[in-house]
């Protein structure tokens, strides 16, 4: 009888199961339907090429490293070579000259390029932590594809751009 | 005449399969060599070093405050945290002591992280066992915690927010808004996580009784974090040897003693409720003060050993400093949860079958980056 007794105990466990199945099935069911039937409320993608205009990044995302340029076409750079040192995948490179300064007649610190490579830059924020004159911030631009890994390296500095007047390196 | 060869079609026969490097309930480029009789698995190796960056001899090249930021890339899913293993082993090494503040921000980032990791692996987990909906469900709530970090940190995945000394920039100021936001939203969800998977008994039948670790296997393995704890080892960094503001809170350490697939999940299930607790009990009372204290812009730690661990997402991650008092460290070495945690997936899944060990491996939760350093 002890085997009777066995099968017919496994015999309600799989009609049992067949129930709790179909029971768990519809209250997951029950959960996805009611986000299906408010879609309207709770919809959370975004169309994203369509809402390029009003689609906004947060004031401190990370999308790549850029030097504010003013209206007179000056930056606030000085060329002391924090960013470079601390960056720790030599992303960043500045090639400086010591040119006449017009104004103290001196020989000072000019940089002629500030080479910013994209493609190897990990955004850690380490160089716009260690700038001592805030020449270089985070841009908001996060569309950075281009068809050859050339166009990743970048000159942050615009042509016949100077340093700002009364920027002066903390040093 | 050529010998006759009678293939006996009932007879089984053990054979070799991959499952991996590119497959994709692997997670990530794990490769497994199995050994297979039918479906009935017979060995498992792992094989690794596919994502493999030298991460440790690169910190020997970096400087103290260059480390942090390639901790990102070890435990992607728990970077902030282990950000801040680096930062308190350095900061220990410095005898620097913190500002109140830091301490409780980086314990409520560090909790915000360890949701985020949990909604990621019950979403993976609901789909790797067949569920679809978990996948989206869980990537909703993530995505608020995400936004969290943006706003505050600019970087949602790789975050570099600690460094040694605090943090890098003060949090904003919708930060406790949006963490409550969260936390009120993450109760009603959480609820539903249950309905969807944990009380489904297809679920259930797929993970209960499904790769068994017994508590004397998950410490001679080395297991910690939620695999440990569902064995009824009780590992918790963060009650053990409490770091940062954990000491100021009270949250229950989540435990099973059944040791099999299912209690994993439900370990790491009440795991995010504790996380819930912990972020309310500090959210209301972080402290007025500076967000850190000035470093010199060289550091160079004295010379010595010094080790620190932390409670990741995944289980304990420690970070050992061999300093020759030097501004580089002489040796870096990172004790990773998931390389402890992979070396008993043979243990645990030799006898079951192959749908068994998808099961298997998304409880443990491994992150491949982190293996692999």
């Amino acid at each position: 009888m002890a085997w009777l007794n066995n099968s017919i105990l496994e015999d309600m466990g799989y009609f049992s199961d067949i129930y709790q199945g179909i029971k768990s099935l519809l209250t997951g069911m029950s959960i996805t339907g009611k986000y299906f039937l408010n879609f309207r409320k709770g919809s959370i993608t975004q169309q994203y090429p369509e809402n390029r205009e009003t689609l906004k990044m947060f004031e401190r995302f990370r999308g790549e490293v850029i030097m504010p340029h003013d209206e007179n076409n000056e930056h606030r750079c000085t060329g002391c070579q924090a960013c470079e040192i601390a960056c720790p995948n030599g992303t960043i490179e500045i090639i400086w000259d010591r040119q006449l300064d017009e104004e103290s007649g001196k020989k000072k610190k000019m940089i002629d390029k500030h080479i910013y490579r994209l493609g190897m830059c990990t955004m850690c924020g380490l160089c716009i932590e260690a700038c001592p004159t805030d020449a270089i911030k985070w841009g908001q631009n996060f569309e950075n594809s281009v068809y050859d890994r050339k166009y990743l390296d970048r000159i942050l500095n615009k042509p016949g751009s100077k340093l700002m007047k009364g920027v002066e390196d903390k040093e | 005449m050529e010998p006759i060869v009678v293939n006996n079609n009932f007879k089984s026969e053990e054979y070799f399969i991959n499952m991996g490097p590119q497959h994709p309930a692997t997670h990530g480029v794990l490769r497994l060599l199995l050994t297979i009789d039918g479906e009935i698995i017979k060995k498992v190796e792992p094989d690794l070093g596919y994502i493999h960056r030298s991460i440790e001899k690169m910190c020997e090249r970096d400087s103290y405050q260059q480390i942090v930021h390639l901790t990102d890339r070890m435990d992607y899913l728990s970077s902030n945290i282990n950000n801040e293993a680096v930062c308190l082993a350095i900061e220990n090494a410095l005898q620097l002591e913190v500002p109140e503040r830091v301490k409780v921000i980086r314990t409520i980032i560090g909790e915000l992280t360890r949701i985020a990791s949990h909604t990621l692996w019950w979403g993976v987990m609901g789909m790797d066992v067949g569920a679809f909906t978990t996948f989206f469900y869980g990537f909703r709530d993530r995505e608020m915690i995400n936004d969290i970090f943006e706003e505050t940190c600019g970087a949602r995945l790789t975050m570099n927010y600690n460094m040694p000394g605090g943090l890098m920039f003060d949090i904003h100021p919708n930060f406790i808004k949006r963490t409550k936001e969260f936390v009120a939203h993450f109760k009603t969800k959480l609820p539903e996580y249950d309905a969807l998977l944990t009380n489904n008994i297809i679920f259930q039948h797929r993970t209960k009784g499904v790769g068994i670790l017994t508590k004397e296997d998950a410490i001679s393995f080395g297991a910690s974090g939620p695999v440990g704890r569902a064995s009824g080892y009780s590992c918790d960094v963060r009650v053990h040897h409490p770091y940062s503001a954990l000491d100021k809170v009270k949250f229950k350490e989540a435990m099973r003693t059944t040791g099999d697939t299912f209690a994993r999940y439900e370990v790491r299930i009440e795991e995010m409720w504790e996380s819930l607790s912990i972020i309310e009990q500090l959210i209301d009372n972080i402290p007025e003060g500076d967000y850190k204290v000035a470093t010199n812009a060289v550091i160079k730690l004295p010379k010595g050993e010094f080790y620190q661990r932390v409670e990741t997402a995944r289980g304990e991650l420690g970070v050992y400093i061999i300093s020759t008092g030097t501004k580089n460290a002489h040796r870096v070495k990172f004790r990773s949860p998931g390389f402890s945690n992979l070396s008993l997936l043979n243990h645990i899944s030799v006898g079951s079958k192959i749908g068994d060990l998808v099961a298997i491996m998304a409880t443990l939760d491994l992150v491949i980056p982190d293996i692999d350093r």
